[in-house]
Parts: structure tokens; C-alpha cells; sequence
């Protein structure tokens, strides 16, 4: 490691908060990008099950009149 | 194999999904090792720049992000072009799967490089010609996002779309060169694909690990939010029936073991 101790590390000779906010927000915008894609995947899921649900329902209705 | 067979397997958003399927865990555990561990070498390894000190470790987050949201809106510029021409559906997906991803990477860049700028600079913002075409940038994407949810058809908003990011592809090499075109605070490029870089070699093997860890992040973000489009618009489709509710068949049958 370059720095002396690990509280060197966080202050970086006074330019720990700029650096250390650019990683963290780097890391949360990442994040927020693998949420919103599984999200969109549980939603897409859902839509499509309402399709199959659907058909069932009317392929039970055709028997039940049969 | 002709080129046109190799197309047409392309366009098919089946093929797509399946085969995409296989690259997920690659891209994910490569992208996240190069971030993590170039992160890590960038910030505790590598020694301070001997001007600016500890701030110039943003780098390795700040290039990164600004590189691969011009990188995507090219991907972006291009699959619209293969979709106005060709017709490929799938190139629309891909399209309006990157709008979101695009304009997030353009936000850290700016805003990472804002936070640069204040201890570097002296200012947290300046009008000037790179930073306002990158600006330009994610106006370009939060456009493209507003003309999907604008139009009730998908055909009339992924063809409005594909126009407006062609034309706004003139924006990506306003935003490489502006720094030597125009009098500018921000610094040239310090890694140049002809001719010698101007960074020192030992602080440019952790940027290249995050560069490529961003990319790789890039392109398995893509392929998430193409393959819950393919979803999304093929759920009428026996395959994207089968595959979601296979999936609860298979959930079903753990939970009882």
C-alpha cells in the first residue's frame, strides 16, 4: 500500500472526501443500474404470466361450455 | 456460414436471449473483479500524481464512466441505424435498453468530474467546450428516454428515437476533440492510441483494468435490459411463456426439497 496507515488512506492528505465520494457514488450509480434491471425483469415476469393466466382462463371457459 | 444467415440469427431476439444467457456470468463476475480490483490497485497502491496530489486518483472512476457513455451512445447510434434500415426489431431493443444505462455513466462522468474539478481546478463547473458537449450528451439520452415513453406505438418511437440519436451522434467527436479544437480547462487526453501517452505507466495499469471492467459492465447491463425487453414484447410467444413459467415449475419443485 502506498499510504502509512489506514487513516491516511481515508484522508489523502486532505483529498479523501472528493476521491472517496466519486468511488461511492461510482459504486451506488452501478448498483442502482442492477436493481432497476432486475426490477424491469420481475415486471416483464409478471406481464407475462398475466398472458398465460388469461389464456388459461379462456381455454377453461371453452371446456366448461364443451 | 453467410453473412446474411449470421444476420438473420442476430435478429431473432430467441437466439438472442439464449445465447446471451450464456455470456451473463462471464461479463458480471469479469466486469465486477477488473472494478473491484482496479479500484483497490487506484486507490491504495498506485503512488499521488506529483501536481495534483491524491485527487487525481478519481481517474480511475471519472475516465472510465466518460469513455463508455460515448462508447454506449455509439453502440446506441449504431443499432438505430441498423433498425431504420434493416428493420431488426432487436436492434430497437438494444436501443432503447441503452438510453438508461447511457445517461446514468454520462451523470458520473459529469459528476465525478465536477468533484474533480473543486480541489484541481478551483471551480466545480466551467462553461466550457468539453464539459458543455458532454452535458449535451446526457440531455441526448434523457431525450431518448422521454421520446419512448411519448409514443403509445413502438414502431413510430423506436423510428423518432433512431433519428434523433443519428443526428446526435455528431455530438461524440465534438466531445473527443473539443479539448483540442477549443481553448479548454479540461486536460487533453492523457491516453492516445497513436503516439506516446502522457501518463506514466504505472498509474495507467489500474485505469486500463477499470476501463475494461467499465466496458464489460456496460455490456452486461445491456444484455439485462435487452433480453427483460425481448420479455416484455414476446410474451405472446410460447418460448417466453415456457421460460417464465418453467421457472416456477423448477422454483416449486426446490421449495418442496
Amino acid at each position: 500500500m502506498y499510504f502509512d496507515s489506514i487513516g491516511e488512506l481515508f484522508a489523502m492528505d486532505g483529498h479523501g472526501p472528493y476521491v472517496w465520494f466519486c468511488y461511492g457514488i461510482t459504486a451506488l450509480v452501478l448498483c442502482v443500474i442492477l436493481f432497476e434491471a432486475r426490477r424491469r425483469r420481475l415486471g416483464a415476469e409478471q406481464r407475462v404470466r398475466g398472458v398465460v393466466r388469461r389464456k388459461q382462463a379462456s381455454a377453461n371457459k371453452v371446456k366448461g361450455k364443451g | 456460414m453467410s453473412i446474411w444467415t449470421t444476420f438473420h440469427k442476430w435478429g431473432s431476439p430467441r437466439w438472442f436471449y439464449q445465447f446471451s444467457g450464456r455470456l451473463l456470468p462471464w461479463l458480471g463476475g469479469l466486469s465486477l473483479l477488473l472494478l473491484i480490483g482496479g479500484a483497490v490497485w487506484g486507490l491504495a497502491l498506485v503512488p499521488p500524481d506529483y501536481k495534483q496530489g491524491n485527487s487525481f486518483r478519481i481517474i480511475y472512476v471519472h475516465v472510465p464512466a466518460s469513455a463508455v457513455a460515448m462508447g454506449a451512445y455509439m453502440t446506441m447510434a449504431i443499432a438505430g441505424a441498423i433498425h431504420l434500415i434493416w428493420r431488426m426489431k432487436l436492434a430497437a431493443m438494444v436501443m432503447k435498453a441503452i438510453a438508461p444505462i447511457g445517461a446514468s455513466l454520462t451523470f458520473l462522468a459529469l459528476l465525478t468530474g465536477a468533484v474533480w474539478g473543486k480541489p484541481t481546478w478551483g471551480t466545480w463547473w466551467v462553461w466550457d467546450a468539453r464539459i458543455t458537449s458532454v452535458l449535451i450528451l446526457f440531455f441526448l439520452y434523457l431525450g431518448v428516454i422521454a421520446l419512448h415513453q411519448a409514443f403509445e406505438n413502438r414502431e413510430a418511437a423506436a423510428k423518432a428515437c433512431a433519428v434523433l440519436v443519428i443526428v446526435g451522434a455528431v455530438n461524440i467527436p465534438i466531445i473527443y476533440w473539443s479539448v483540442e479544437w477549443w481553448y479548454s480547462l479540461h486536460q487533453p487526453a492523457s491516453i492516445r492510441f497513436i503516439g506516446e501517452s502522457s501518463i506514466h505507466p504505472s498509474m495507467l495499469r489500474p485505469l486500463m483494468a477499470t476501463m475494461a471492467g467499465m466496458y464489460l459492465f456496460f455490456a452486461w447491463a445491456m444484455l439485462l435490459f435487452t433480453r427483460n425487453e425481448i420479455l416484455d414484447r414476446e410474451r405472446n410467444t410460447r418460448w417466453v411463456q415456457d421460460i417464465v413459467c418453467g421457472d416456477d415449475k423448477n422454483a416449486e419443485s426446490n421449495s418442496v426439497l
